[in-house]
């Protein structure tokens, strides 16, 4: 590589942000409408909000997100309920809390739909450019960033999102080539400037499976599945109407032979021999390792997604190795269905560079650098959707950093994008963080059904969500609260309407008198199936009839998580000084003391969520805290 | 981690003293009052003034008077803890205490941990840092033997034995949680009875543990000792032996001791409450008839028994009676009276229950019974370190909220709720169980999950 002599000014902007990909697209989109003006770099115009593994969008918990960033008045939602395959929602037959939508997506068209958004944005500039480097002033903030081509572009905020091209190292088998995803080129300066400017950079690694052309899979042995005939658009604006796509995927599984082919071979893998460093996700194993860790399974699932209706290649869900391309090929091919299936891409494994997110605060900005903030796989996550969610909000902080207003922090109790965001910066990225249902601890009432109505008031508040949309949500909640009042006060006669809605719903006794507020509670019986005894009736809405369902339902343990919230954000409220000396504080212990100074919590909630922070020190520290009041 | 909850505790020392005070403190401290402290008159507690006592009952859910007070009431921030705060001056002994206690608990006041109406006090900056320590050690080193239990337990087996239910918990939950997140892949479900099945085998490991909190007794309020035997075998002579005062009354008329007299005595470290009873026989008196029942029911919840006999004679039919009727309790057999010489007949049957010959009178033997106390409690509290005993009210309380979580997840299950909001319930309780031993487990219900299914692309 070599070194640009020669520095030109390359014009001024309000924020930079680096990176093009899904926490890119969103972080510079909000930063612009919120008028200021943005530069989104990116290596490579065609890999804008590129997918270079999954071919699809939502899932359980990653479908909240998605409606999460909807709610803050994000794109990705918007960009995919227009360019979709299939969409289902997932978890139906379990409660409301985990429903979540998920869809296949068509790569090109939601790369080439967003680009499109990008492109007409107002204040906002896309470019081809690799930055190597941020500038900062002598107190650390940022004044601009320089580019690989030696252009200096002056800025007062930058986003990083830098996805998984730092250092980024591709192997497939003994193959090893210094590269980013999908055969792009990989950045190398920046990540040794990031460390410059004393970030803790880590190693972290993902990996992609095979893509095999479509015309070569005997698809009558394999097991179609398709999505939902009706369903709710993943944005609150968006209605899908009637004249959906519905491609299907197919389910298709390893044998005992494909097993044996991965295990006399394992030797070749890069996993076992020890050249991968970098720490991967254990929810994504390679099918190598779930042949090592689980022996005794006889077969194992993949998913076949269509990438596009564009093209024929399809996604091998399941199936991703890093074993050499003949051994992948080999093992493929044993496969039901796959016997003379064609290997478009082998399946790689990638490593990368990451910060440790623990030097960033919980609104995305570098604790050291005033200005400079990240979001996506460069704060140790993994997924398009985990990405896009810190993108908005790192977008909308640079926005209001350069304003000086006051920024966006999501807390654990305000939805899944503030668990996401406290997990990270509380307890790090040991390896890559994908978001779970189960590692919300309020999901009753963080359901992607009522996003709108938990993050509307902040989409509104950071001028994101336009005042009609804020209304047209105030108007649902407020049809919500009457429908509740109105079933509370409708009362059932005895009569065939009741006995019919006894016998069909198995409820149980019914007394006359008693309220339909009342009967919706019990099991079995719906809004719906209470029609016949309630002639006013006159609400269509569905959004609203499902808030009512779900409110009178589950209200006895929507309240109890309404007490966890409460005494949640009574810890949460308790701020600890910026300045606040730790290693004063002899009743700490040692390990606390360290870990507590090193990472600076904003707050004792924080502070007992960092690992190696024991309860008895948070009490200590308590105590500290209001010693130094006094 | 909270300062304005509403606490409460009894605030006299175990076992002494003729009046009990149960303290509360907190925003909520007089409107949990309202519901269990009745004056006359109806007069509302709220009304009453600051700085005052107030005379009533405390009574029941049923409204049945538990006992009757005096209610001092404080008003934030001039008390102790800067707090609003009640005190509620009971009758002395531990039960009406203990009662009353029980009802503030079910009236959103938690039970206070130790020292911390002084943490309270230091906080609100009351008094300064080495005062609330100085106050804090006392606290902790009332009975060495409780500081040692309580200290073990943490460390070892109720560690271990909560361990061990959450993670029966975690298994639950992982298995609920991972058809959650992976719902397409061939996980099989739980079933409806699985899922009940597994809940309340956790339920019962739970309610189990809470019923170790009788167990607790020894270290909580001392080694339940009876003293039993025939009438005029000496039993009273023995307690004012072992209590080096004249406490019970002592005639030479068979029958003195009509009720069961409770002292507490404290050897090596260990409490001891000794209960005195009647002797046992036959009587016709209705007064003793009554006294004799106690006896044996005395008998029933000691956890040791003293069988005192007589060495100087051969055993009485009687003897032999409660010789039968302590069978299967932990017993120490005392033949008493050595100073009057030793029968032959009465060594012989004894002889088997390893005896030991006292003299009450003289004070001969009594050093050897006094070991034999401090060995047994010992041994017991050697068998507390090793399985999980629950001697903290705080524990207890815990306990009993992780046990309804379960019972509340069952009846939601059968009402037909759905499993994840059943998790609700299982988790609260896990969380419950983890405020015991202090342990927050965020990341291994994760762990747990990868660690047991094969999954992800």
């Amino acid at each position: 590589m070599s070194e640009i002599k020669i520095k030109f000014e390359a014009g001024k902007y309000d924020a930079v942000v680096v990176g093009a990909g899904h926490a890119g697209c969103e972080a510079a989109l909000a930063c612009a409408r919120k008028g200021k003006k943005t530069l989104l770099l990116t290596m490579h115009l065609d890999a804008v909000a590129m997918m270079p593994c999954n071919p699809s969008i939502g899932g359980t918990g990653k479908g909240h997100l998605v409606r999460e960033i909807d709610a803050l008045g994000g794109q990705m939602g918007k960009v995919i309920d227009k360019t979709y395959l299939q969409i289902k929602t997932l978890n139906t037959s379990k409660g409301a809390a985990v429903h979540s939508l998920r869809a296949q997506a068509d790569k090109a068209r939601y790369h080439d739909e967003m680009k499109r958004v990008i492109e007409r944005q107002e204040n906002l500039y896309l470019k081809q450019e690799q930055a190597v480097d941020i500038l900062t002033d002598e107190t650390g903030a940022v004044v601009g960033v320089e580019t690989y081509t030696g252009g200096i572009y002056r800025c007062r905020a930058v986003v990083l999102a830098s996805g998984t091209y730092l250092k980024g190292r591709v192997i497939i088998g003994e193959a090893l080539t210094d590269s980013g995803p999908n055969g792009l080129t990989a950045a190398h300066k920046l990540s040794s400037n990031l460390e410059k400017l004393g970030f803790t950079v880590v190693r972290l690694k993902t990996g992609t499976p095979a893509r095999i052309n479509k015309r070569s899979i005997d698809f009558s042995k394999l097991i179609p599945q398709y999505g939902d005939k009706e369903s709710e658009a993943f944005s609150f604006d968006d209605d899908l109407g009637d004249n959906k796509k519905d491609l299907p995927c197919y389910l298709a599984y390893t044998n005992e032979r494909t097993h044996e082919v991965i295990r006399a071979n394992l030797s070749r893998s890069p996993l076992y021999s020890g050249v991968i460093e970098g720490t991967g996700p254990r929810y994504c194993p390679s099918i190598e390792d779930k042949i090592v860790r689980f022996a005794d399974k006889k077969r194992h699932q993949l998913f076949v997604e269509p990438e596009g209706e564009s093209t024929d290649e399809v996604y091998l869900q399941g199936l991703s190795s890093s074993l050499p391309e003949d051994i992948q090929e080999k093992f493929i091919r044993t496969i039901e269905g796959f016997e003379n299936a064609e290997v478009m891409r082998s399946a790689y494994a990638i490593e990368y560079d990451a910060i440790d997110p623990r030097d960033i605060y919980p609104t995305l900005q570098s604790k050291k650098n005033p200005g400079l903030f990240t979001a996506g796989q460069i704060n140790g996550t993994s997924g398009y959707e985990e990405a896009a969610a810190q993108g908005i909000v790192a977008g909308i902080n640079a926005a209001e950093y350069i304003e000086g207003k006051p920024m966006l922090t999501l807390t654990r109790a305000d939805g899944y994008i503030g668990v996401l965001i406290d997990d990270i910066v509380t307890k790090g990225a040991p390896e890559p963080y994908r978001i779970m249902t189960s590692r919300v601890e309020y999901r009753l009432l963080l359901r992607q059904d009522n996003a709108d109505e938990r993050l509307m008031p902040f989409g509104h508040a950071h001028g994101l969500i336009s005042d009609e949309r804020y209304e047209k949500m105030l108007a649902k909640v407020e049809a919500v609260r009457r429908e509740k009042e109105r079933l509370k006060a409708t009362t059932v006669r005895e009569g065939q309407a009741l006995e019919s809605l006894i016998a069909e719903t198995d409820c149980g006794q019914v007394r006359p008198g008693t309220s339909l507020y009342s009967l919706l509670k019990r099991p079995r019986v719906s809004y719906e199936s209470l029609a016949r005894l309630d002639e006013n009736r006159n609400l269509t809405d569905k959004a609203v009839i499902k808030q009512v369902e779900i409110q009178i339902k589950y209200e006895d343990y929507i309240k109890l998580q309404e007490e966890q919230i409460e005494r949640f954000r009574k810890t949460e409220g308790k701020t600890i000084p910026e300045d606040f000396d730790y290693n004063s504080s002899k009743n700490l212990r040692l390990e606390a003391r360290q870990k507590l100074d090193r990472y600076r919590p904003l707050n004792l909630g924080q502070a007992s969520r960092i690992s190696g922070v024991s309860p008895a020190d948070i009490n200590v520290l308590m105590i500290e805290l209001a010693k130094a009041e006094r | 981690m909270e300062f304005t909850d509403t606490i409460a505790a009894i605030s006299t020392p175990v076992g002494m003293g003729g009046i009990s005070i149960v303290r509360v403190s907190g925003d909520n401290a007089f409107e949990a009052m309202e519901g269990i402290f009745v004056r006359p008159g109806g007069k509302r507690f709220a009304d009453a003034a600051a700085n005052s006592l107030s005379y009533g009952h405390i009574v029941g859910d049923k409204g049945e008077i538990i006992d009757e007070v005096l209610v001092g009431k404080m008003v934030s921030p001039h008390t102790y803890t800067t707090q609003d705060t009640a005190e509620i001056n009971c009758h002395g002994g531990l039960s009406a205490a203990k009662s009353i206690l029980s009802l503030l608990l079910e009236k959103n006041v938690r039970s206070a941990q130790p020292g911390e109406f002084t943490k309270r006090a230091f906080l609100g900056g009351r008094i300064d840092l080495s005062q609330a320590e100085a106050v804090g050690d006392m606290i902790s080193s009332q009975t060495e033997m409780f500081a040692r239990i309580a200290a073990g337990q943490i460390a070892g087996a109720l560690r271990e034995r909560i361990n061990g239910i959450t993670d029966k918990i975690l298994n639950l939950l992982s298995q609920l949680e991972v058809t959650i997140e992976y719902p397409e892949y061939d996980i099989p479900e739980l079933t409806e009875n699985q899922l009940l099945f597994a809940l309340k085998d956790i339920g019962q490991d739970i309610e189990e543990l809470g019923k170790t909190y009788k167990k607790g007794e020894i270290a909580r309020n001392g080694l339940k000792t009876a003293i039993v035997g025939k009438p005029n075998v000496g039993k009273s002579m023995l307690l004012n032996r072992l209590l080096n005062e004249e406490k019970a009354i002592v005639t030479d008329i068979p029958g003195t001791t009509r009720d069961v007299v409770d002292e507490l005595i404290v050897l090596s470290g260990i409490p001891v409450k000794l209960m005195d009873t009647a002797g046992i026989r036959q009587s016709s008196e209705v007064v003793e008839a009554l006294g004799i029942q106690r006896s044996l029911a005395a008998m029933e919840t000691a956890q040791l028994v003293l069988f005192v006999c007589e060495a100087c004679n051969p055993p009485a039919e009687e003897d032999r009676e409660i010789l039968s009727k302590t069978e299967g309790k932990d017993r120490l057999i005392l033949l008493n009276k050595c100073d009057r010489g030793v029968n032959g007949e009465a060594m012989a049957f004894f002889e088997k229950y390893d005896p030991i010959l006292i003299s009450a009178k003289t004070g001969e033997g009594i050093d050897k019974v006094e070991q034999a106390i401090v060995d047994f409690a010992s041994q017991g509290s050697g068998e507390t370190t090793q399985c999980a005993l629950i001697v903290n009210e705080r524990h207890k309380a815990l306990i009993d909220s992780a046990a309804q979580s379960i019972s509340r997840a069952v009846d939601a299950l059968e009402g037909g709720l759905p499993g994840d909001l059943i998790e609700i319930d299982i988790n609260e309780c896990r969380n419950r169980l983890g405020l015991i031993t202090g342990e927050t487990a965020d990341e291994d219900l994760i762990n747990d999950i990868f660690s047991k299914f094969c999954l992800g692309k």
